[in-house]
């Protein structure tokens, strides 16, 4: 047993929802118990949808157990096929279906229903959402993209498939937009999107195209990799987020399909780059940044964070385990060692030793940012309402590359704010507790005005002589601090002095001084700057 | 203020309910525990489960999972339904795990779901067990919130119940207290003491208590109300202690709650006078606040799809004082007992339902058109989408909406939608 409170991931069935929901008139017969139906409101909730999720669930009572749930299952299969006259039906347990195992494989067929009728196995005690979803995708492809391709007229343009997009799917909606309008540009044509927006027939047609474009991996690697085996359908496997990762997929791209690449690269129209070379985003330089989220987005997020926008990549991570290995190739590569967990509570650990000065992450990291003081962007599920936004929002291609600069240099302190709260930090305006104006900082009443010239300084945001620090099971009580040392830490800039308070104590602690004075201040400091 | 509140007998209501049985689109009994957690300030629930059971509770709980919440999920997984025996081990090393990382927990609720019931893992064994093996400091209960067994509101029934037999016995010969049962809004509960002490009707109690430790007694000098009509196991459990139930209306809007507290007025021997003075100011009040309401709702007709078994009650309360029309009242389960003072106080001709085929359900919604649909956040969106103005259901259990200051918010919560779809110009 594993003690949780959030779980990065759903049950495996929520990723089956999140496939047949993405397509259209496809239904899902789920063996579940009453109350799985929670599930519906991730949909018309977090995404807003207006439809319900086109799932019918036996919703078995105590005391229906026994015989009578194998006959619950056949009645809600037939009612929901009348009913709603899909072209596809998906059939499967919830967790506590597949413990009194009954078949819905086998009642599904007995009922022989006039179309076709998939039956997933989702093994909710070893795997989870993500893997829900994808075995649901290959499961379908593998079922309806049995059409070979047929010989294609001449002069006909290059096709591909874009497959990955998902319902609760992190910006897949824009993601899609986007990356559709750049293949437009390259001439290439879009055969098929799935699973967002198909339907049973365009799966029929994925062997139509020339080659795939994996758009999420985790998504739809399962079924691209049986596509190139069966069809010898190519694909690409590059996640173009980021300004430097688009230009790597449009020249891939273009390579497959046999266009050139370099008039659509001239005409990229992204600011990125240049917002990046502006002198206002000098201070942005070697910032501290954490990512951790989903393999795929945890990946380009981390390229883009070093060498797009010349941050210090100091933490990297994902919770599926699935992409375990791309992640840890991508972690040796910058020098550090992948964080691969679906403990919130050691990422929170790992964050907090870090002390990194942005975090990019999942609705969590979020929390756990807001909780150190530490500034925050999201950058992959899972994620709450508000990044489902009403406005155009790709994380993809030249417009997601503008649009993760400005999601990820928001929550920084701007760089000439940053400049004047270092430089005036005994200033009645720009003292600690004033905070970024862009943040609303200024929520409290200003402090009464203090000249610099006097002794008096603004009170410190942490109560230096009191803190503890936890380590694994103990509590050492810290050192205290000469009221000077306190004063002069207090001049440290706030966003590394949190970084400096600790690496001092460290120090202390490490040399059994009892009360830490300014001179041990500046010994620690002259100790970890080696 | 001449007029007298009688409470009545109703005669067994006979009318017909309409019983059906398909897909539900509700809550299972676990989710309780985002409202009973935030009730009982030394407690903790641990559900017995799978990871769909953590991300039920994730997806109700909102952003409240990230407050150090107490309350958690121990996933079962592969190599725990592999055998029992193991099973109690993984069981006891969690616990013991979750007790070091948390010492200010004082009673710990093993929650069953359905997971843990299908495979029949004990965990009123394992509550003992760990009761024993924690005692003094924590004590270990056990409830089951599984959906094969409750539905939503249920599951506070269900931890209640549990509860019940850890209350110190009372005397016989104890001066006869108060005990009002159901989950409370704090602000709600001390808005109640304060009128139960103006009557001079008292000792009042509440059960749940706000803490462990403060578990009121219970015997047959108990005379309990129930504020919540989802409590149908509790009372049973409470008068098998021997407390005696005061029936009444539930206490929403100012009939129900002059009802309700008459029923314990009544009990104390509370002159009628002495009654109506105390309880005027708040009928204004609660009147007044009601009036400004009206302009909105009266009229409007009104469908419920089953939920929490509050329906028959907010039904009553919309119906009586605000004038709406009953399309259909749901309910998920239909408790005629406790509630034979509302449905003497429902329109005859009101559609009653129990249980769900929500397909159906949804056909008879779309066939009546009503002003009003109250649903579950599953089905919301998508009716608004058709045209039809909703009112999410699962306010109501989360608001503060007994009582005569909270008529008027109780009215509010559905004048609002309707309010905003008359001004909204896109």
């Amino acid at each position: 047993m594993q003690l949780t409170v959030w779980t990065y991931e759903g049950p495996p069935h929520v990723g089956a929802m999140r496939i047949a929901t993405a397509m259209k008139n496809v239904h899902f017969v789920l063996h579940a118990p009453q109350g799985d139906t929670y599930a519906d409101l991730l949909f018309t909730m977090i995404e807003r949808r207006g439809q319900r999720p086109p799932v019918t669930y036996t919703t078995f009572q105590a005391r229906d157990l026994g015989s009578d749930t194998a006959e619950i299952f056949k009645t809600a299969t037939l009612d929901a096929y009348e009913r709603f006259q899909p072209d596809l039906m998906l059939v499967g347990a919830s967790c506590t279906a597949e413990l009194i195992q009954d078949d819905p494989g086998g009642l599904a067929r007995a009922l022989a229903l006039p179309v076709p009728t998939v039956t997933l196995e989702l093994p909710s005690y070893q795997k989870k959402e993500n893997w829900g979803a994808a075995e649901t995708f290959y499961q379908i492809v593998r079922s309806l993209a049995t059409q070979a391709p047929i010989e294609k007229a001449e002069g006909h343009g290059p096709t591909c498939n874009i497959l990955g997009p998902t319902a609760l799917g992190f910006r897949h909606r824009d993601d899609v937009i986007e990356i559709t309008r750049l293949l437009a540009d390259l001439g290439i044509g879009v055969n098929v999107v799935a699973p967002h927006g198909a339907t049973a027939e365009d799966i029929a047609r994925l062997p139509q195209a020339d080659f795939n474009i994996v758009l999420y991996p985790e998504i739809a690697d399962t079924a691209a990799r049986w596509l190139e085996r069966q069809y010898g359908q190519k694909a690409v496997r590059l996640v173009p987020m980021g300004f430097q990762a688009t230009c790597d997929f449009v020249r891939e791209v273009a390579a497959l399909a046999g266009v050139d690449p370099e008039p659509v690269l001239a005409r990229h129209g992204s600011r990125m780059p240049w917002w990046a070379r502006s002198v206002d985003s000098n201070y942005l330089t070697g910032k501290r940044v954490f990512v951790f989220g989903d393999a795929t987005h945890a990946i380009a997020a981390a390229r883009v964070a070093k060498e797009e926008l010349g941050f210090e990549v100091v933490g990297l991570g994902c919770y599926n385990r699935e992409f375990a290995r791309e992640v840890r190739a991508a972690a040796a590569q910058l020098g550090l060692e992948a964080l691969i967990t679906d403990d919130y509570l050691l990422v929170e650990e790992t964050i907090a030793a870090l002390q990194p000065e942005l975090v990019l992450g999942t609705q969590m990291e979020r929390h756990i940012a807001k909780r150190l003081g530490v500034p925050c962007a999201v950058i992959s599920a899972p994620v709450h309402v508000q990044d489902f936004p009403a406005r155009y929002a790709p994380v993809m291609g030249f417009e997601g590359a503008n649009v993760l600069f400005d999601t990820w240099v928001h929550p920084l302190v701007m760089g000439l704010e940053e400049h004047l709260l270092t430089m005036f930090r005994d200033d009645f305006e720009f003292h600690d507790a004033a905070g970024p104006s862009h943040l609303g900082g200024h929520t409290k009443a200003a402090p009464t005005p203090v000249s610099p010239a006097t002794e008096d300084v603004a009170p410190l945001a942490l109560p230096v002589a009191e803190t503890v620090l936890e380590g694994a099971g103990e509590t050492i009580k810290v050192l205290h601090w000469s009221p000077e040392a306190t004063k002069e830490l207090s001049k440290i800039p706030f966003f590394v002095r949190g970084k400096a308070k600790r690496n001092t104590e460290r120090y202390a602690a490490e040399r059994g001084l009892e009360t830490i004075s300014i001179e041990a201040l500046y010994d620690a400091k002259s100790h970890f700057s080696r | 203020m001449s007029e007298a509140v009688t409470l009545t007998t109703a005669p067994t209501d006979a009318r017909p309910v309409l019983r059906e049985r398909g897909q539900r689109e509700v809550f299972c009994g676990l989710t309780g525990i985002v409202w009973l957690h935030r009730k009982i300030q030394d407690a903790f629930f641990l559900v017995v489960g799978s990871r769909t059971c953590a991300h039920l509770i994730q997806s109700a709980a909102g952003v409240m999972v990230f407050a150090e919440p107490r309350f958690a999920t121990a996933i079962m997984e592969e190599r725990d339904l592999a055998g029992l025996a193991d099973a109690n081990d993984e069981l006891d090393q969690v616990v013991d795990k979750l007790l070091a990382r948390r010492p200010d927990i004082k009673l710990l609720f093993l929650v069953g779901s359905c997971p843990s019931e299908v495979i029949k893992l004990d965990l009123s064994r394992a509550a003992e067990r760990l009761s024993r093996k924690h005692s003094p400091a924590v004590r270990v209960l056990n409830y089951s919130g599984s959906g094969i067994e409750t539905t939503f509101t249920q599951g506070e029934d269900a931890c209640l119940v549990a509860l019940v037999p850890e209350a110190p016995v009372a005397q016989e010969d104890d001066p006869p207290a108060l005990l009002v049962v159901g989950t409370l809004p704090d602000i709600v509960e001390d808005q109640f003491a304060r009128l139960f002490a103006q009557l001079g009707v008292g000792p009042v109690h509440f059960f749940p208590p706000r803490n462990s430790a403060s578990i009121p007694p219970i015997g047959p000098n108990t005379r309990f109300l129930l504020a919540q009509p989802f409590l149908g196991e509790t009372a049973r459990a409470l008068t098998e202690r021997g407390a005696q139930h005061l029936p009444a209306l539930f206490p929403f809007g100012e009939e129900g709650t002059t009802h309700w507290l008459k029923a314990a007025a009544d009990a104390w021997g509370i002159p009628e006078l002495h009654f109506l003075a105390v309880v005027a100011p708040g009928r204004e009040r609660a009147r007044r606040a009601l009036e400004a309401q009206k302009q909105h709702l009266s009229g409007k007709s009104i469908f419920f799809f089953p939920d929490s078994q509050m329906e028959p009650s907010l039904a009553r309360f919309l119906s009586r004082e605000l004038g709406m029309r009953l399309v259909e009242v749901g309910t998920p389960y239909l408790n005629r007992q406790l509630l034979t003072a509302e449905m003497a106080h429902l329109p005859q001709d009101v559609a009653l339902s129990e249980g769900q085929d929500v397909d159906r359900q949804l056909d008879r919604c779309r066939a009546a058109q009503p002003d009003l649909t109250v649903c579950g956040l599953g089905l919301a969106n998508p009716l608004e989408r058709e045209g039809l103005s909703t009112k999410w259901s699962i306010e109501l259990v989360f608001s503060p909406v007994h009582g005569f200051d909270c008529a008027g918010d109780l009215a509010a919560l559905f004048a609002r939608p309707l309010y905003r779809r008359s001004i909204l110009k896109v």
